[in-house]
């Protein structure tokens, strides 16, 4: 017997190979995809564990991981919450992580490949590897006067403000509201944390919603910026020149007519262009948008950054000049969408990317909100540089543009905008939802117009302290209040 | 030739010594081991070291003494690497009981039942090499065996003493004890086809037809033998125990084939067990769910949460472990009885696992080894069901663990919580060790031939 004894000797070692191997590949070769699977409560746990970096601003952490006396040894704390919710996001051990502290995880949680060496010596020393901190390029006083600003409309108010950087790209400020405060996710209080969440998940408002990257909504009037450009370059028009104005624009063949806010006439006909949008003259502006043609204004929107997602570090949602890309306009169509209306619907960030190209002689620079990345060392591991995406209009064109806006703030709708002592530009909108809601109120701006510091845009969904919604009136102080926190 | 030459010297080494050797080896593996956890969880070593430590030594050095008094012959590896297992798998328990208190879990404790279960494991590996003299003892009570193995099957499902157990109807209860009878009915079913194998194996081999190339015997041969396997396997899959049918199947198709020396057993073996696994496939909807989550266990996490997580585990350990103590294996559903393997590889890593993966395939090694050696043909037969069973059930719940086979529910051998488990494993170990006696065993001193004694007429048993 001893033949077939040998026999399963041999296949007793074939099977204990087959363990062995299949061992080393679980553990060895398949090592780092299990770690990095979704929900993976070991590595959650060991990343929630950890001294994580700190998020800063202003050379001040809004974001950092403090000692605590539980099992998991830190805990995230966040300075002002509710002022850098919509930026920093949060981080949850049953929610992961949004905003910055998602996109800059690897680098937070010191798992990123650059830390590599630092690790290394963690291990070596025995001590609990460390996360690099992330500086980010808002600047305090602007996004508190963005926040206050909102604030100071009512509880209720939802809106948001985002301010750039217009030679740099840079996000100066990101206000949502109504927001939240992260530091009851990043709680060690599961049954809080959760409860947490639920509350926010249900509310109507969306707090959790950044509405100055993921909101889009019919930009209105300030959109005219848009039409302007286009027919500064398309018509070869500038300032002077004398457009059609008068209190209708009617469509041959077609029963409706395009009017101005309130019935009014504009100021006569024909205006000037530049008069056309002082007054935001929907009459001009859905004319121009006619004779520069939809295959025109969809190229020029595209320039300003429309169709693209934005920013890289935040989640964003796409703006759009038309619904269905392929879909052909009918006059009328075409000429509300000139003034911003019809399906064009964009975010804060991209009519503060229009705003910006606009004042920075019309060349695009690509946001962004991460100034330094540090390692724990304090080395400077990424530092940005500014970087161009877009020439959306020539040099000559985007000043007439830009004078053009000066003139809007101190003669026109967008004078609440207005600083003493600097040229301001700007251009209000009031865009019409839905009939049995109050319209929206937008504002985009900068300053100074001879050397750019600051390009704005606010929105403001809805307030409850006033039904008389304008883009001037509400929009306006607020967008001054920030220029005004960068300039100072 | 001169009276003095015909003796021959060789006189077989006991090496009991060097058994004592690795036993302490062994032992001072599980207690740094337990120390070690303590440090790796508090930061000091428990508070137990010298009591439980000093338990654990002397119930190791007893079964050590028992083999020098009761079997001095025996193989010297084999008590050390089980001692070793044991010892690690105890450690385990007790870290993951900690593990579970620190996260509120219901569970446990079950350290101390584990060491209660291997002091009563020794107790049993005692009495079986005091009782059991000669294994070729057992061969008288075949049958006995056979039916003693169907009756420890049936007991789940009689009322009142039976109790389903996630989904299984394989325990027995008995007031605060619970029981896996599976586990003892494994050893009499060794047994009993041993025994019958070893009154049959002409019959089997030779007598019989020849059909599409395989000898099969004839029916009154085969019959009894496939009866018994066939209710074993019958009632197990009635009582949805995936693991134990594989194995009893095992256990059955590799006796025949060593038995008979016929490979063709293999093949027919190999063949049935294909055509059962796809008619489990499609019958029943347990089955099909083990084989689906062994494909892709993501498809449905929820479901496969368990085998999921104890990849996790697994993959959380890498090269070298998170260390005793430092890593979570009480997040893995049951990591101190089915998935302690995975618990093993998280905190003692890759180089852990394959530790015990290896010391797993010594104890099969020396198993192999005395069925070779030993003479008789009973003695051989059980010394290779007993281990080639082992060899399956390490294969098929460590493969299972790892998601190298589907997974089908059993326990690895010393290391998973389970009385019925220790027990039986260390009963197992004191057959082949009492089978390894009576092989190194000198033979006795024979007995010079008379002049008369040598025109009797010789005797046939």
């Amino acid at each position: 017997m001893n033949k077939p004894i040998r026999a399963m000797a041999v296949v007793c070692l074939l099977m204990f190979m087959g363990l062995l191997l299949n061992a080393n590949y679980v553990q060895f070769v398949q090592a780092d995809d299990l770690n990095e699977k979704q929900g993976n409560r070991r590595v959650i746990d060991e990343e929630f564990s950890r001294e994580r970096g700190a998020i800063i601003v202003d050379g001040e952490p809004i974001a950092q991981s403090v000692p605590t006396k539980d099992r998991w040894q830190f805990q995230r704390k966040y300075t002002d919450p509710k002022l850098y919710a919509p930026v920093t996001g949060y981080f949850s051990y049953q929610y992961g992580q949004a905003g910055i502290e998602r996109s800059y995880n690897s680098i937070l949680s010191g798992s990123d490949d650059r830390l590599f060496v630092n690790r290394v010596i963690d291990l070596i020393g025995n001590d609990q590897p460390q996360g690099g901190s992330v500086e980010l390029t808002l600047d305090a006083a602007a996004q508190k006067a963005a926040f206050e600003g909102l604030a100071d409309l009512g509880e209720d108010t939802r809106g948001a403000v985002v301010a750039l950087n217009p030679q740099t790209g840079a996000v100066l400020a990101m206000v949502s509201q109504p927001t939240y405060n992260p530091n009851q996710l990043s709680s060690h209080d599961a049954d809080k944390v959760t409860r947490t969440m639920q509350r926010l998940e249900k509310d109507t408002t969306q707090p959790l919603t950044n509405r100055g990257t993921q909101t889009i909504l019919p930009p209105g009037s300030t959109f005219k910026v848009v039409t302007a450009a286009a027919a500064l370059d398309d018509l070869d028009l500038s300032a002077d020149d004398e457009v059609r104005g008068g209190a209708t624009l009617g469509f041959p063949g077609i029963n409706y007519k395009l009017v101005n806010q309130g019935g009014s006439t504009c100021g006569g006909n024909p205006i000037s262009f530049e008069r056309a949008l002082e007054v935001s003259c929907n009459v001009s502006f859905g004319w121009l948008a006619g004779k520069v043609g939809q295959e025109k204004m969809s190229e020029q929107a595209t320039k300003f950054g429309f169709g693209e997602r934005p920013i890289e570090d935040l989640p964003s949602a796409v703006s759009r000049f038309t619904a269905d890309p392929d879909a052909t306009l009918e006059p009328p169509q075409l000429a509300q969408s000139g003034i911003g209306q019809y399906e064009v619907a964009a975010t804060p960030l991209q009519m503060a990317m229009v705003s910006a190209a606009v004042a920075n002689d019309g060349v695009l620079m690509k946001p962004h909100l991460v100034r330094t990345v540090v390692a724990p060392n304090l080395s400077v591991l990424e530092k940005p540089e500014p970087e161009e995406l877009e020439r959306p209009m020539s040099a000559g064109k985007a000043r007439e543009l830009r004078d053009m806006m000066v003139a809007v703030v101190d003669e026109g709708t967008g004078s609440p905008a207005a600083i003493p002592g600097v040229d301001v530009g700007g251009k209000t909108g009031t865009a019409e939802s839905a009939p049995d809601r109050p319209p929206y109120a937008w504002f985009i701006g900068f300053a100074p117009a001879d050397d750019p510091q600051v390009a704005v845009a606010v929105l403001v969904e809805s307030a409850q302290n006033t039904s008389d919604i304008a883009g001037g009136r509400l929009g306006g102080p607020i967008a001054r209040a920030v220029m005004e926190a960068v300039l100072r | 030739m001169s009276a003095a030459g015909a003796t021959p010297a060789w006189i077989p080494r006991k090496r009991r010594t060097a058994e004592l050797g690795l036993l302490l080896l062994a032992i001072v593996i599980g207690i740094g081991s337990y120390a070690a956890v303590g440090l790796g969880i508090d930061g000091t070593v428990p508070a137990g070291i010298y009591t439980v430590g000093a338990v654990y030594a002397v119930v190791a050095l007893g079964a050590h003494v028992a083999v020098r008094r009761f079997a001095g012959y025996a193989d010297p590896v084999l008590l050390p690497l089980v001692v070793c297992l044991n010892g690690i798998g105890l450690v385990m328990i007790y870290r993951i009981d900690l593990g579970l208190d620190s996260i509120g879990s219901p569970y446990g404790p079950f350290a101390q039942g584990q060491l209660r279960w291997t002091i009563l494991g020794v107790l049993m590996f005692v009495a079986v090499l005091v009782l059991i003299r000669d294994h070729r003892r057992l061969q008288q009570y075949t049958y006995t065996f056979g039916l003693a193995a169907i009756a420890l099957l049936v007991l789940p499902i009689l009322p009142l003493i039976g109790s389903a157990k996630r989904g299984a109807q394989i325990w027995i209860q008995l007031g605060p004890f619970s029981f896996q009878p599976a586990e003892a009915a494994k050893i009499a079913l060794a047994i009993f086809f041993a025994g019958y194998l070893v009154a049959k194996r002409d019959a089997l081999a030779l007598a019989g037809r020849r059909i599409l190339g395989v000898d099969l015997p004839r029916g009154r041969d085969l019959g009894p033998i496939l009866l018994g396997w066939l209710i074993s396997v019958g009632i197990l899959v009635f009582q949805r125990d995936l693991g134990s049918s594989l194995l009893f199947f095992g256990l059955f198709v590799v006796m025949l084939y060593v038995a008979t020396e016929r490979p063709g057993w293999l093949v027919v073996g190999t063949g049935l067990f294909a055509v059962g696994a796809w008619f489990g496939y499609l019958a029943f909807g347990h089955v099909r769910a083990r084989f689906d989550a062994w494909l892709d266990p993501w498809a449905d996490p929820d479901q496969n949460y368990q085998i999921i997580t104890a990849l996790y585990g697994l993959g959380h350990g890498g090269l070298l472990g998170r260390g005793w103590g430092q890593g979570s294996p009480e997040l893995t559903p049951f990591g101190f009885s089915d998935f302690i393997l995975s618990s093993i590889g998280e905190e003692l890593g890759l180089a852990g696992l394959m530790a015990v993966i290896v010391i797993y395939g010594l104890i099969v090694e020396r198993g192999l080894r005395i069925a070779l050696t030993c003479r008789d043909a009973f003695g051989k037969l059980l010394a290779v069901g007993l281990s080639v069973s082992f060899a399956l059930q390490v294969f098929v719940v460590a493969g299972g663990v790892t998601r190298l086979i589907p997974l089908t529910g059993l326990t690895a051998p010393f290391l998973a919580a389970g009385g019925s488990s220790i027990i039986m494993n260390w009963i197992i170990v004191a057959l082949l060790l009492r089978i390894s006696d009576q092989t190194r065993r000198p033979a006795p001193e024979a007995t010079p031939f008379t002049g008369d004694e040598a025109t009797q007429v010789v005797k046939l048993s």
